[in-house]
Parts: structure tokens; sequence; C-alpha cells
């Protein structure tokens, strides 16, 4: 299993996994969202070649209700 | 112009046209459904969210926020609250626009402090020159002062939105001549932002000039939400059409009376 942080928690994923798999287990599938890998925007067009490796820092985001 | 066309003309911000001088925040309130109907209580087109982490494999199958709000009904505007650098605001802008398709109207706002959530300025300029120049219509959350407002202006803000009093300290307008130079001056929309208490609050700022009002808790935080969503779609339009009237003349030391003086009976 590859150990990376996800939203500053730790996460084991399996092996090989990219980011568009990765949010199929987060049941975020059909939601807006937005990824940041290493402090780097992914695009949704590039979230299936985002190949994720040990120790990435991961940020998902959603929008909220704020003011 | 008359006055049908007068009160038809739209706020336009970013070169997009709005019908709604009422901005409304998306926080604070119980649940999406009630902040739904109190947006559409409120008559506004431009919502502000706030962008935050999402909480992983604890709300698998919740309804969100934008399925309340879609932005194919409304103009979402991102802001970037709780971030006290130049930094963390520009990311958290950048994770908005990619969330939002390349939306490029955004809110910024940088705190100085939790406390009193007063901008800090000096980060302010900084994020606003960084995002204008890659691309996107920032408007600012800043201080009532008529010089940090010009300079933002400069830098290519699309609005400047100065504070009324304190982020949901629902005050008041505390400085109405610093407001006034600001709306004189500027050449961009002109927005109260933070502060609105009640409606004749978001009246008196409109009366002044403002193009626009922005609020949040002085809506979700009455008891009463949605009618006090309804009190503000209606103050703002009377202080818009009463600053296009143009009020009479104010005079402090003589009376005068609305009757005819003459054919009194004694």
């Amino acid at each position: 299993m590859l150990e990376l942080q996800i939203n500053g928690r730790p996460q084991q994923i399996p092996p090989g996994s990219n980011v568009a798999s990765l949010i199929a287990t987060l049941h975020l599938e059909g939601r807006r969202y937005a990824i940041e890998l290493n402090g780097e925007i992914v695009p949704k067009s590039r979230h299936a070649a985002t190949t994720l490796n040990h120790g990435d820092q991961l940020e998902v985001v959603i929008a909220v209700g704020g003011g | 112009m008359n006055a049908p066309e007068l009160i038809a003309e739209p706020l336009v911000i970013g070169g997009r046209s709005y019908r709604s001088r009422l901005l409304v925040g998306t926080g604070k309130y119980r649940d999406f459904a009630e902040t739904r109907a109190a947006i559409d209580a409120s008559g506004a087109e431009i919502i502000t969210v706030a962008i935050r982490r999402v909480n992983i494999g604890q709300n698998a199958g919740e309804p969100s926020l934008l399925e309340y709000l879609p932005p194919s009904q409304f103009t979402i505007l991102p802001n970037t609250a709780g971030c006290h650098t130049a930094k963390d605001a520009v990311r958290t802008l950048r994770l908005a626009r990619e969330l939002l398709d390349g939306h490029s109207l955004v809110k910024l706002e940088v705190l100085a402090n939790d406390e009193t959530l007063f901008p800090n300025m000096p980060e302010t300029l900084v994020a606003a020159k960084e995002l204008v120049a890659d691309g996107f219509q920032v408007m600012v959350y800043c201080t009532d002062d008529p010089v940090q407002a010009r300079v933002l202006e400069e830098i290519g803000c699309a609005a400047v939105m100065p504070l009324a009093s304190l982020i949901g300290s629902g005050m008041g307008i505390l400085n109405p001549w610093n407001l006034e130079i600001i709306i004189d001056r500027a050449t961009v929309p002109v927005l109260v932002d933070a502060g609105i208490g009640t409606a004749s609050d978001a009246a008196v700022a409109m009366e002044m000039g403002c193009d626009a009002v922005l609020m949040n808790t002085a809506i979700a935080k009455a008891k009463n939400p949605l009618l006090m969503a309804s009190a503000m779609k209606k103050a703002v339009e009377a202080g818009r059409e009463a600053f296009l009237a143009g009020r009479m003349p104010k005079k402090i030391y003589q009376g005068s009376p609305s009757s005819p003086t003459e054919g009194k009976i004694s």
C-alpha cells in the first residue's frame, strides 16, 4: 500500500492508484471538487493520468456555505 | 432617462449584468434547504461560498451546497474567508477556479486576526495584484479607507467592497463619511460588504450611492431568515430608487410647510 496525506491526514491507498480512482473511493464522483497535489492544482482533465506516489500531499476541497 | 429606465439599469461587474443589487452569503444557515429558500427570497443572483477541505469518508452521499445552489442558476462567488496571507488567498482562489470550471469572478478577503476579522490591507494588496495578473476578476473586501480603495482600483480590481462595520457584527455603517468619499471617487462598483444588521442599514448604503450590498449574517441569523431576506431585497431596491430619485436638500434650522400658507381661515 502507498501512504499519502489527504487533507492533512495519513491515508493508505493501493499501488497504481491515480487521482480519478482515489476520487471514486471518496464518493466524490458527480460532485464539484478541486484537487491539489503537492501544492499544484491537478486539472480535471488530468485526474486519470495523474498517478499517486508514496508521500504525496493531496488536498481535496469543495464549496461550503460562507459569506 | 425616465424612472423605469433608471431603475432597470443593471449592476455591471466584470462585464456581466445583474438585476439584483443584493449579494448574499451562504453561511450560518440551519441547513441547505433554508439557505436556498432565503436566497430565493432575497432575489440575489450572486452568492458567496467558502472553499474548504472535504471531510474524508464522513459525508458520502450527503447533499452538497452546490446541489442546492447550482452554478447554472447563480453566479457563485468563491471567497477566501479564513485566509490570513496573500499566499493562502491566492491558493484558495486558484482551487476555486478549478472547482468552478474556470470561473474567474472571486471575492478576495485577507483577514488580519480572528477577533475583529479586520482586513489585512498589505496582504490584500499583494494578493489582489497576483490575482489580477492571473486573470481573475477580483471583488475585494477592504477597509473603508479611500486611499486603499483607490489603490485596489488602480491594481485592476473589478469592485471594491469596504466594510460598513466588522464582519458579522450587525453594527451598520459606522463611517458614512469615508464611504461617501470612496463612492464619489470610484470608477468601479462599490459594494458595502460586512456589518449590515437590518434593512435600514442596507437602504442607507444604497441611498448613499453604493452600487450593491453584500451580506450574510444579517439574513442567516435573523429570527426569521426568509422574512429578513425579503426585507433586505426591498431595502436595497428602495435605497437604490431613493438614490436615483435624488433626495431633497436638508434644511437643518428652517421648517417648510407642505400645505399652502395662503387662504387660512384665521
